[in-house]
């Protein structure tokens, strides 16, 4: 090393020192440096520490939603109907990551859904604030779960939630009474001012009682505050708001009596209501083809509402209030009130020579029934009788008598999108076609056929009211006890409808109108004898409704053959029950008759079990055998007409 | 007054404002590293520390003239490690800064290389001495440090490049820079600086992203704004009192990127407030004016002129980590001397403490 060894001699020229100067401004940069920083931490520490601790927190914690269960349903004697059961939904959230597209292949292979099928998600939540979770599949199974816990690093963005979901009965049974739920679509929220508060990926109602008591039903979510790391990892829990569970609904369903209409149903195509005509309750009501609501609750597959759609008898359409149909030979009841009520139906004797000729044109009777007056018109079915009334009495007379019973109007349930049917008179012609009435198209209006429509609804509470004396209940199916009266007003503005009243029908018309029906099933005459029920005081009308012009009811086109409708009750006075069927090409109303009448001994078999306890409860068993109603037995209508006039 | 003799004349006093910071980082690394896996890291920082302060005392009996006679040759040896850093360096982070010496031990040339050039400059300075400084001169001394600085910036390492400029500004502004001259530097800076400004302004955004990925390779994959922001909330929500230690929801939420090396500041503030962050600029006011002192009382010129070097490079750390911190200055990846995790930035700053030492205690000689 040849070093210059300089440093232990020393060189005097290098013995200078800095000058003190210069060191001075030194350790004022020094502390000006500092100062600047000083500010900087007071700006942030001081000045904006509230602000920061505001960011800080939103960093840190996280609203967990807790979804409310959705409120039971049960049937009026509280059997379950709809339950709910435990499920994981997988929700996306996108604060989390700041590449999203990158990740989008993992997730659509770890949870098997398409890449389409996120981006469509993805497409739907866009307006919808950053922060707001997406739900991204919905009843995930356990791999797929072990697939979001596996990769919490990586894809961070994933959350599950436990929810319920609803557990519909199977087989379609009531489906079109309860609804079913789904999420709210676009077009509810954008559309609808009752969806105004919901948010996208809310499940809510969307037919049913579910959709009608959606407000009820879904409870108030609640949510918890997790600590959460910078990977979205929960590390804590601060507090939480419970979520307050819906609120339990009773039917006024009667289970034994629904599976006795869903049986008679099966494999046809139509709808059955029965109703309590004291109260207006529903104690059935299905409607076939029907649907599996179970396959709506969770994501609806493309196979299966594919397989709906293309059904030619619209599974979803809830035909005992959607089916608005000519109501045929059972419109008779509603023709015999308005010609005992106007004094024209009791004087009338009519010879049937198997049809009449009015204005020049022939209309045809089934049968030749000989000299026909109100008393066996209505179990023959003569149509040569109606077609006399109906041209006596003049279009708008029987528009008066049939809309007061609740035609062309709807009914008022406390379900979904009812339609209301028609009823023509002259006013009604005028207004939808501009035309002039002609006399003779009340003819066929008489026999219930022409222009006039009506949906099984309809027919039963009509049938309800004239049995009863007059008196007309909205029909409903949830207790209005069940209900704040707050909610019940609201359902009932959402639903308007005739809704309750009184028609006057005297006392006598009453009568023979309520005997002439039960002559439909207890005679050897009449058009339903093969559905009578011994011992039970079963009364109806039957109605085979024409399809197309002239009789081919034995084509074998089934599409042609006519429906076969049937109202009826029990007992025929103040009943307790009214049945109304429709079984679309049932080619004979007889035939839904013997529906009709399964459903009424159900109802009585019941009902005389019930009775049968009460007493051997109160008494000894040795009076159970007088404890047998009398079928025939006289009762007093229900309500005393006001007026002898129908308003 | 022999050279073994003098550790009376040991600063006792900046080793105690030094110890007492080293002793809140060690705090401040444990609760930062809580719920990490770096869960521990408190201990190798003790144990670096320690180390440190050895190589401290070491260093402190080796007369720093010896040291100054010698750096020619260490400058020398710098640059062709540096030069084999890049060669045959492992690769981390995509840059290559770290030889290898097997057993674990890595070794960054880079952090050695400052205290050099802080020994090459003082005696580069010492030698002109007397004199004013010529157009020559100054090109000269800004080679001296530009040769190193190209070559740790291919590294690629921006952070320590940076840490280089002190040791040459100090050097000129001691050297006796005429104010004249400083002005012209300062203009042609200007002058350079806009142009650049200007071209880079030409250039698209996606080619000033390339630019600063190549400069700063250390950036977080979600982004250096991620990290201002979430060490701005931690700074702030940290308030006058602090959210106390192992409480700070930003650091131990994970939130706050490398919250013990780079972002401890942040941690600290958010652990222990305005209060606890005034404290520690304090005892770095407290240190930095003891080391000035001392490079008053220096026996000769390379005595001082080494001080201040160091006094430079410990400022320019601190103003650029804090400024960091506290959303003045950009994301650079410069360590806070005293608190921020690492063996090579203690080692360093203990080894620079030590030469500082070792000219204290020769103050009186001659």
């Amino acid at each position: 090393m040849d070093l210059p060894q300089n440093s232990e001699t020393g060189n005097l020229n290098r013995e200078e020192k800095l000058s003190p100067a210069k060191l001075h401004i030194a350790q004022y940069i020094v502390a000006l440096i500092l100062a600047v920083l000083l500010i900087g931490l007071w700006r942030l520490q001081i000045v904006g520490a509230d602000g920061y601790r505001v960011l800080a927190e939103a960093n840190r914690i996280r609203k967990v939603p807790v979804l409310a269960p959705r409120g039971r349903l049960f049937d009026r004697e509280g059997r379950l109907l709809v339950d709910n059961y435990p499920s994981v939904t997988c929700y996306l959230l996108r604060e989390q990551v700041k590449d999203l597209s990158a990740d989008i292949p993992m997730i659509s292979r770890g949870l098997h859904i398409p890449v389409d099928q996120i981006n469509a998600t993805l497409h739907r939540f866009q307006a919808a604030p950053k922060y707001q979770p997406i739900p991204l599949k919905q009843d995930i199974t356990p791999d797929e779960q072990a697939f979001i816990e596996a990769h919490r690093n990586e894809l961070p963005e994933l959350e599950t939630l436990d929810e319920q979901r609803r557990l519909y009965p199977r087989d379609g049974f009531a489906a079109h009474l309860i609804g079913y739920v789904g999420e709210v679509s676009e077009q509810m929220l954008n559309n609808d001012s009752r969806y105004a508060f919901y948010q996208p990926g809310d499940v809510v109602g969307r037919s049913g009682v579910e959709q009608t008591y959606d407000a009820l039903l879904r409870g108030t979510d609640g949510s918890r505050d997790v600590i959460v790391n910078s990977h979205g990892k929960e590390v804590g829990h601060l507090g939480q708001t419970l979520a307050v569970p819906g609120q339990d609904l009773k039917l006024t369903i009667d289970l034994d009596i629904q599976m006795a209409a869903e049986k008679a149903l099966e494999g046809k195509t139509g709808a059955i209501v029965a109703m309590d005509p004291h109260t207006g309750e529903i104690l059935a009501l299905a409607s076939r083809p029907t649907f599996d609501p179970n396959q709506f609750s969770v994501r609806l597959t493309r196979s299966y509402w594919n397989e709906i759609l293309s059904n030619p008898d619209h599974p979803l359409l809830n035909k005992a209030i959607q089916a608005q149909l000519a109501p045929g030979s059972t419109f008779k009841i509603i023709m015999s009130v308005a010609g005992l009520q106007e004094g024209v139906a009791q004087t009338m004797h009519i010879p049937c020579n198997g049809g009449a000729t009015f204005y020049g044109h022939l209309y045809h009777c089934d049968k030749n029934h000989g000299m026909v007056d109100i008393n066996n018109a209505i179990p023959y079915s003569c149509d040569t009788f109606y077609y006399t009334l109906a041209n006596r009495l003049g279009i708008d007379t029987i528009a008066k008598y049939a809309t007061s019973l609740g035609l062309s109007q709807k009914t008022g349930i406390d379900l979904p999108d009812e339609v209301s049917g028609t009823m023509p008179s002259t006013a009604w012609k005028l207004k939808t076609q501009h035309e002039k009435w002609y006399a003779g198209e009340a003819i066929s209006v008489g026999i219930g056929q022409g222009a006039v429509t009506a949906t099984p609804i309809q027919l039963a509470r009509a049938l309800s009211g004239i049995a009863s004396g007059g008196v007309l209940r909205r029909p409903h199916v949830v207790f209005p006890d069940e209900i704040s009266a707050e909610q019940l007003r609201s359902v009932q503005e959402t639903f308007p409808g005739s809704g309750e009243k009184t028609i006057p029908l005297t006392p006598e018309n009453w009568q023979i109108i309520t005997d002439a029906m039960y002559a439909v099933t207890s005679s050897p005459i009449g058009t339903a004898y093969a559905a009578h029920l011994d011992g039970i005081d079963f009364a109806g009308k039957t109605g085979t409704a024409d399809l197309v012009s002239g009789r081919e009811k034995n084509s074998s086109n089934k599409a042609t053959l006519p429906n076969a409708w049937f109202v009826g009750m029990t007992p025929r006075r103040n009943p307790d029950i009214v049945v109304a069927v429709l079984w679309e090409h049932g080619y004979w109303g007889n035939n839904s008759a013997r529906l009709a009448s399964t459903i009424i001994n159900t109802f009585v078999e019941k009902q005389r079990k019930r009775q049968n306890n009460l007493h051997i409860a109160a008494t000894p068993p040795s009076a159970v055998t007088t404890a047998l109603i009398d079928p025939v037995a006289p009762t007093t209508p229900a309500a005393q007409p006001k007026s002898p006039q129908p308003n | 007054m022999t050279r073994l003799s003098s550790y009376r004349d040991f600063d006792w006093i900046l080793l105690g404002f030094v110890l007492v910071l080293s002793l809140i980082s060690v705090f401040e690394i444990k609760s930062a590293t809580l719920h990490t896996k770096f869960h521990g890291f408190e201990q190798k920082q003790i144990l670096f520390l320690l180390t440190g302060l050895v190589l401290m005392f070491v260093i402190s009996l080796i007369d720093y003239h010896r040291l100054v006679d010698i750096s020619p040759y260490a400058y020398g040896i710098s640059i062709v490690a540096l030069v084999a850093v890049k060669i045959v360096g492992s690769k981390v982070l995509g840059a290559r800064r770290w030889i290898n010496l097997g057993g674990g031990v890595h070794f960054q040339p880079s952090e050695w290389v400052k205290l050099v050039l802080i020994i090459a400059i003082a005696r580069y300075f010492w030698s002109l001495a007397g004199h004013d400084l010529s157009w020559k001169d100054i090109a000269k001394a800004c080679l001296l440090v530009g040769i190193p600085m190209a070559l740790v910036l291919i590294q690629p390492d921006l952070g320590t490049t940076l840490t280089y400029l002190p040791i040459l500004i100090a050097g000129l502004f001691l050297g006796g820079l005429k104010i004249r001259q400083a002005g012209i530097i300062l203009l042609v800076l200007i002058l350079v600086g806009g142009i650049a400004w200007k071209s880079g302004k030409r250039l698209k955004p996606y080619q000033q992203a390339r630019i600063t990925a190549f400069l700063d390779p250390d950036s977080d994959p979600k982004g250096s704004g991620y990290q201002i922001r979430q060490s701005l909330i931690a700074v702030g929500s940290g308030g006058v009192w602090g959210k106390g230690t192992n409480r700070g929801t930003q650091t131990q939420g994970d939130f706050l990127p490398i919250p013990y090396t780079d972002f401890i500041f942040a941690a600290f503030c958010e652990e222990h407030g305005f209060v606890g962050a005034v404290g520690v600029l304090l005892l770095y006011l407290l240190i930095l004016m003891r080391l000035i002192q001392n490079a008053q009382t220096a026996s000769d010129l390379p005595g001082a002129f080494i001080i201040m070097g160091v006094v430079a490079v410990i400022v320019f750390q601190i103003a650029v980590n804090v400024g960091m911190v506290v959303g003045l200055m950009p994301v650079t990846g410069i360590p806070l001397p005293l608190m921020s995790y690492g063996g090579s930035s203690i080692l360093f700053t203990f080894l620079a403490l030590g030469i500082v030492m070792n000219v204290r205690m020769r103050r009186f000689v001659n």
